[in-house]
């Protein structure tokens, strides 16, 4: 594991566990469907920014995808969301992505 | 008398077959894509009617369109994979292919024989018989280390030649198809950062690229010989710092205005103008956002640009003879694609969020009427039928 890797997994350590309330939950669904879905398909199946089905994120750690979400990553096209989510909801979001929780009309 | 009846029978059954399907034409036709539920609506802009849906055509985000040249089939590129064909007049899919895995674009060649599709996953191009889908080639854009490149910014241009980049690795190919045993491929290797997109003049002289990985654009003129790989606008974004970008911009179609072209700058909140004489920049236009598609109204009196998410509820006006923003108007909540009747009087735009296309006129910029549509998207007329690069 790198080590800014692990640093970032042991603040997480506690995966916290709180949730948007419902219609929050709503909103973000809309926003991961419709605007995640601009580069990683609809569908998440992949696009411009790689699949987001929950087979292809099961081998990634939830840290490692939290800290994407958030500050995005340099030298790709994946900006980060940080203005738009607070951290329990990139939290939910994870969760969900790797449930395969997110569909078209949630 | 038997024949008699017989002869009766004969104009009842012609007289009813025209009366279930009256004569038109399509060049007041269009398509427009309802990209979460895999259908597609014609409607017809005359009047702005909807005339119906067609279902069935599987994942359409980030979905377009070219034409046959009669302006009768629509061939829907959709990300999954699935090349449709459908029948504008008859409302109903003529053809269907899954032809890859992930694909984001196609064009038609220019004699209208060949579509080619880009594809994502696997990367490269597949080339089809536009009468009957049939696969007649299949290009696999290999970069230098072996792995397969995601296609972008596929255009056709005359001499049935077909261009596109490599995203991940820069390249530029030119690809002249007559046909699955007489194509050639010649290659503009490693011409810039991270190609997204890409458009052809409609004199079919420059092909343009636009670059995420790097400030500039990449211009390729098809009328010099040796045809030449050149990077322009390099310092655009010289002075001010980068923002995030929530959706890439398109390239499409040619907003040009006099000596004038309209592009987007990636991360940064500004349309630029530069010439089509030096290719120097002219101005930095400041907007609401993060430009996705930047059109000149038919003439090229105004240009019309939409935003990325979060500024995707506003479209803005430039005047092209003041190079300043004239007007900011609102539509609603996601607003995707504009598309310009073919003589300019007006504007459709898809507002995804609240399940509209709206139909603004351009003489005065306000509202004429509203259409639903299941989170609609692009929205294609048929005169790109007989455009260069559409």
């Amino acid at each position: 594991m790198k080590p800014w890797l692990f640093i970032f997994a042991s603040l997480f350590a506690g995966w916290v566990q709180a949730q948007p309330d419902s219609d929050r939950q709503k909103a973000i669904s809309h926003i991961v469907v419709q605007d995640c879905g601009s580069c990683h398909g609809l569908q998440f199946k992949g696009g411009l920014g790689p699949s987001l089905l929950p087979e292809d994120l099961a081998g990634k750690p939830k840290e490692y995808l939290f800290v994407t979400i958030k500050y995005g990553r340099d030298g790709s096209a994946m900006p980060p969301w940080s203005r738009f989510f607070n951290d329990e909801e990139i939290h939910w979001m994870v969760d969900q992505l790797q449930k395969g929780g997110f569909h078209e009309k949630p | 008398m038997k024949s008699l009846s017989t002869l009766f029978m004969v104009l009842l059954l012609s007289a009813c077959t025209h009366l279930s399907t009256p004569l038109r034409g399509t060049g007041d036709l269009g398509v427009i894509i309802e990209r979460a539920d895999g259908s597609v609506l014609i409607v017809e802009h005359s009047n702005g009617t909807t005339l119906g849906r067609v279902t069935g055509l599987g994942d359409l985000s980030h979905a377009s369109i070219v034409y046959s040249r009669d302006a009768r089939y629509a061939y829907v590129f959709g990300r999954d994979g699935g090349l449709t064909k459908v029948d504008v007049l008859k409302q109903r899919i003529d053809k269907r292919v899954m032809q890859a895995g992930n694909s984001i674009g196609g064009a038609i060649s220019q004699d209208g024989r060949w579509v080619a599709v880009s594809n994502y996953q696997p990367g490269g191009v597949n080339v089809f018989d536009a009468h009957t889908l049939e696969r007649v080639a299949h290009i696999p854009a290999k970069t230098d280390d072996g792995r397969l490149s995601k296609v972008v910014g596929l255009a056709d241009a005359p001499g049935n030649r077909f261009l596109f980049s490599l995203w991940d690795n820069g390249d530029i190919w030119h690809l002249t198809f007559n046909g699955p045993n007489d194509y050639h491929i010649k290659k503009f290797p490693k011409a810039g950062a991270n190609p997204y997109d890409a458009l052809i003049s409609p004199d079919g002289r420059y092909y343009l690229a636009g670059l995420f990985g790097e400030d500039g654009l990449l211009k390729l003129d098809l009328w010099q010989q040796p045809p030449k790989v050149e990077k322009i606008l390099q310092d655009y974004g010289r002075g001010n710092k980068k923002m995030p970008v929530y959706k890439m911009p398109h390239l499409e179609g040619w907003a040009v205005a006099g000596h004038n072209a309209y592009i987007p700058a990636i991360g940064r909140h500004q349309v630029i103008v530069v010439s089509t004489d030096d290719w120097t920049m002219q101005k930095r236009i400041e907007v609401a956002g993060q430009p996705v598609f930047v059109m000149a109204q038919p003439g090229g009196r105004y240009v019309w640009v939409n935003f990325a998410f979060p500024d995707n509820h506003q479209i803005q006006v430039i005047d092209t003879q003041t190079l300043a923003v004239v007007k900011t108007l609102n539509p609603g909540k996601g607003v995707l694609h504009m598309e310009f009747t073919p003589r300019g009087d007006h504007v459709w735009m898809s507002v995804r969020d609240e399940n509209r296309v709206d139909r603004y006129r351009t003489s005065d910029m306000t509202l004429v009427d509203s259409r639903p549509a299941l989170s609609p998207s692009g929205i294609f007329f048929t005169t790109r039928a007989h455009k260069v690069g559409l």
